[in-house]
């Protein structure tokens, strides 16, 4: 059962995807873009990934769908059909998709429990975790106790992104015009 | 879950192939942002299906329950998720001031209009 909900949801990744690309009309596009967010964090609630398919589902599904209607607002909502065939980049995509397929067959199979990753730390962490963070997530323990530095990162990395959007705005009429907008990539980005 | 074998790595190369595609032959530049995601996201799927043992159960420790999927790939791609937005905001307001220096988002109009100043 797990098997085809897991099969349907990647098929349904993949249908999603050439949409995106076929589609001409931008706001089509925004919109297919917000659903493949979601079937995207289906799958990671499928695969055990309940932290990450929440984030995905509130930053990816919903704030980068805010973000992209926004600037859909200031700009075109239409794509122009281009001059030239695109066959130089449909070539490269399926050489290197080849390439990457190939590369797969000495990857370990999927959910096999022996797989190297699975054996090193991964087993210590969710051994000691919740005894030494107090945390029965595991995930939690990691993020906020073990990798704290690496979170402390991640928030610079985003206040860096906020100060550069706020720059580039700045100069700029939109900023004034349209102030909350781009404000709410910073509580988005911070959660 | 044999059948399976590596069904997941193929969709993620396909994914990762039509944001690459989206990247490199749409002129658009929101479409190509939006190509940016995809691709990050099949990298994200990519991670999550390592992190995926058969018969596992969600990281979360709790009585009765004797495996759990490797928490580690979902720590790191946290992480990824929120700088992923991060980088599409910058990517976006980039895109509203190339719209309001040229008047338009198309690739080659941009180009045609540089070579011609």
């Amino acid at each position: 059962m797990i098997l085809a909900i897991d099969i349907a949801l990647l098929v349904m990744l993949a249908v999603v995807g050439i949409a995106i690309i076929r589609l001409r009309n931008l706001f089509a596009v925004v919109m297919l873009s917000g659903i493949y967010s979601l079937l995207m964090a289906s799958t990671f609630v499928l695969l055990d990934a309940v932290d990450v398919a929440f984030t995905e589902a509130a930053v990816g599904a919903g704030i980068s769908t805010v973000l992209l209607l926004g600037v859909l607002t200031l700009t075109k909502s239409r794509e122009k059909i281009p001059v030239t065939t695109p066959l130089l980049p449909l070539v490269t995509v399926v050489v290197t998709g080849a390439l990457l397929i190939y590369g797969t067959w000495d990857l370990p199979a999927f959910g096999d429990p022996n797989a190297p990753a699975h054996r090193h730390v991964a087993p210590e962490y969710l051994a000691e975790a919740t005894h030494e963070t107090g945390a029965p997530n595991v995930v939690t323990a990691v993020l906020a106790s073990y990798r704290g530095y690496d979170t402390l990162g991640e928030v610079t990395v985003i206040f860096t992104a906020g100060i550069g959007v706020l720059l580039l705005l700045s100069g700029s009429g939109v900023l004034r015009r349209r102030e909350p907008e781009e404000n709410d990539d910073k509580p988005g980005g911070a959660a | 879950m044999e059948v399976h074998g590596h069904f997941n790595y193929w969709i993620v190369v396909v994914l990762m192939m039509i944001g690459f595609y989206a990247l490199i032959a749409r002129g658009n530049l929101i479409k190509k942002i939006v190509g940016l995601n995809i691709f990050q996201a099949s990298v994200f799927l990519l991670f999550i299906s390592f992190g995926k043992v058969s018969g596992g159960s969600a990281p979360i420790i709790a009585e009765g329950i004797q495996a759990y999927s490797n928490p580690l790939p979902h720590v790191l791609i946290l992480t990824a998720i929120v700088v992923g937005v991060a980088t599409t905001a910058l990517g976006l307001a980039l895109v509203v001031r190339i719209n309001e220096a040229y008047g338009t988002i198309e690739e080659n109009e941009i180009a045609q209009m540089d070579s011609e100043t």
